[in-house]
């Protein structure tokens, strides 16, 4: 039951990742990039920790995603003129070998590994607010605090219309 | 009468698949008549509460009229707009009722009681403890949280698959409200997860017994006042219902749906409603627990309670209604992001601070 | 969840798949708007990495990162966006060739 739901999400994700490089019009692209957030997030139930589950769906797929549709339904973005030229499509086909070279040899070393076995843990929220706020992590997680109300700022000031 | 040979060897992942398979048919069922109920009950009370009568002539009182409404609606035209992105337009309302009845999955829809032992029941059933909650999870709540974060894309689907520009800034500005009040709903139960010290929202219930003053929306009042203010928006109810107002935009995201689509997109958005309330119930009213100790709450006694205080809080959004004007969309931003928002988190840090030094 | 294989070897190797496409992605697409969201399928392969590799080695400690990641890409969305807004304002396209000289 587990691999099945493992698998057909796992293929949902893969077939929504090449629908987003795919599609010409990027609102396309941003509702495929949802679909693969979500069935991301199923794979992560699956690998034992419901709390970054919950999280992806919360913050990737209904805050950032919506960021994206908004900008891009704002800005009325229009389908890409999907017109290279000779130039263009040899850079292409460059980049779709090099990327091919890349998955082809850590794939290769990834699969003649000997299958890891999962260890037992205990992925509660408690166990992890136990380690977010522990001296190890706790400047870190602060940090991103300040990180965010930079964000924050920049976003209001580099948007904003000088008038 | 039930073949007993062979369901003596069910096994209990069988059993579970079937009791849950019940659930669900019976929470969903029951969630689609109170639909129906709440139409003719709005429109009643509303009337009530505006000097006139209602709707009153289709059957008793009126109680057909839901059925009317529901026959009318099967029968209208499908209209969709020759520029409209036609898969997006057929699959918004699908998004919305996912994600609406979604959330239903990890709420508890009454206490736990045990099943009675008669004869004719097989006999894994009798006895049985039961509850009417299809899945109890370990981070319920954040679930819940992540599905209504997951709804704004029904009505940003809504508005921009219609091509229509009424309807992309009606869903554009009903989304944003969405998602404002949104973290203000989250905040909002940080502090009852805080007190009850897990997201299971059983657990939650059960550290509210022993008296109505255990309640959260007596202990944590703030959070409930935020949480009430909140869930209003978030259902897009009066008055923050900006987004379906009649005078507004002519109808906001869903102006270009007609018929059976624009139907499911009400019951969405009822659904929502009724699960904020019963949200609500268990969170901060106690959930089953009667209030008063002596009063037992405990087993299908407990259901009157929560069942009660779901229908005062569906009642209160409807009083709600009928009695207040709609925010303006400036004052409704500025509301939910320099009000509500600096509220629950200020009460989020006294809270921490009861419960770390006064030992809340 | 004991000893079980669980799927980290499969998730490993997904999360290299969705890590290619990105790449793949963020080569070949001219819209700004698109190359930032083939960034975040990058980030969410290796998310999906970290949180594998934490339930191969039985601690939390990858899945911390995997929250810090999260909030490192909803800031670097956040800011990423607001650029392109007032990219497009200064130059009315969202194409990728049209920024390729430093000069107005």
């Amino acid at each position: 039951m587990d691999q099945a739901l493992f698998y057909a999400s796992a293929a949902l994700a893969v077939v929504s990742a090449l629908v987003v490089i795919g599609q010409r019009n990027p609102i396309y692209s941003a509702f495929a990039l949802i679909l693969t957030l979500c069935s991301l997030s199923v794979i992560f139930g699956l690998l034992g920790s419901p709390f970054i589950a919950a999280l992806q769906v919360i913050v990737y797929a209904g805050a950032i995603m919506v960021l994206f549709l908004f900008v891009l339904m704002l800005l009325n973005v229009k389908s890409e003129e999907d017109v290279p030229g000779r130039a263009g499509r040899t850079l292409a086909a460059i980049a779709v070998v090099l990327v091919a070279i890349l998955v082809g040899q850590a794939g290769y070393v990834l699969w003649n590994l000997a299958p890891v076995a999962a260890r037992s843990f205990d992925a509660s929220t408690r166990k992890m607010a136990e380690i977010l706020f522990s001296p190890h992590f706790l400047y870190v997680f602060e940090a991103t605090s300040v990180l965010i109300l930079a964000a924050l700022v920049g976003a209001v000031a580099l948007a904003k219309k000088d008038a | 009468m039930i073949a007993e040979p062979t369901l003596h060897a069910l096994s209990p992942a069988l059993q579970e698949l079937i009791l849950a398979v019940v659930k669900v048919a019976v929470i969903v069922g029951g969630l689609q008549g109170v639909f129906s109920l709440m139409t003719w009950i709005e429109r009643r009370v509303l009337a009530f509460m505006q000097f006139r009568l209602g709707p009153n002539r289709t059957g008793p009182f009126g109680l057909l009229q839901p059925i009317a409404d529901g026959i009318k609606l099967f029968f209208k035209e499908e209209l969709m707009p020759a520029a409209a992105n036609k898969w997006a337009f057929l699959a918004a309302p699908v998004v919305a009722v996912t994600t609406s009845f979604l959330a239903v999955a990890v709420l508890p829809y009454g206490p736990p009681f045990k099943l009675p032992t008669w004869g004719f029941l097989p006999e894994w059933l009798q006895g049985r403890d039961f509850q009417f909650q299809i899945a109890s999870i370990d981070v319920g709540l954040l679930f819940i949280f992540a599905i209504t974060a997951l709804g704004v894309y029904g009505v940003v689907l809504a508005g921009w698959a219609a091509n229509n520009k009424y309807s992309l800034l009606g869903g554009l500005r009903s989304s944003a409200q969405m998602f404002s009040y949104e973290l203000a709903l989250g905040l909002s139960f940080v502090t009852v997860i805080m007190l009850a010290g897990s997201f299971q929202i059983k657990d939650i219930v059960d550290g509210q017994g022993g008296g109505f003053w255990h309640w959260n929306c007596i202990r944590q009042f703030p959070a409930f006042l935020v949480y009430f203010i909140a869930a209003a928006a978030e259902v897009a109810r009066t008055p923050f219902d900006l987004p379906e107002g009649e005078t507004e935009l002519v109808a906001g995201f869903h102006t270009e749906y007609s018929s059976m689509r624009f139907a499911l997109i009400q019951m969405a958005e009822y659904v929502n409603m009724i699960t904020v309330s019963v949200l609500a119930t268990n969170l901060f009213l106690g959930g089953w627990q009667s209030g008063i100790p002596g009063v037992p709450s405990e087993g299908l006694i407990g259901f009157v309670w929560w069942g009660g205080k779901v229908a005062l809080l569906l009642f209160v959004f409807i009083w709600l209604r009928g009695t207040l004007p709609r925010f303006r969309y400036d004052q409704l931003m500025q509301f939910g992001w320099k009000v509500l928002i600096p509220v629950s988190a200020v009460w989020i840090m006294a809270t921490a601070a009861g419960v770390a030094l006064l030992g809340w | 969840m004991t000893g079980e294989p669980g799927f980290v070897h499969q998730a490993v190797l997904l999360s290299l798949v969705l890590f290619g496409i990105g790449a793949l992605g963020v080569f070949l697409r001219r819209n700004v708007i698109t190359v930032l969201m083939c960034i975040e399928l990058m980030l969410n392969g290796a998310n999906l990495a970290f949180v594998a590799f934490s339930r191969a080695a039985g601690t939390l400690d990858g899945q911390v990162l995997v929250f810090f990641v999260m909030v490192v890409a909803a800031a670097e969305a956040a800011v990423g966006l607001a650029i392109v807004i007032a990219l497009h304002r200064h130059k009315d396209t969202l194409d990728v060739d049209a920024f390729n000289v430093m000069k107005g």
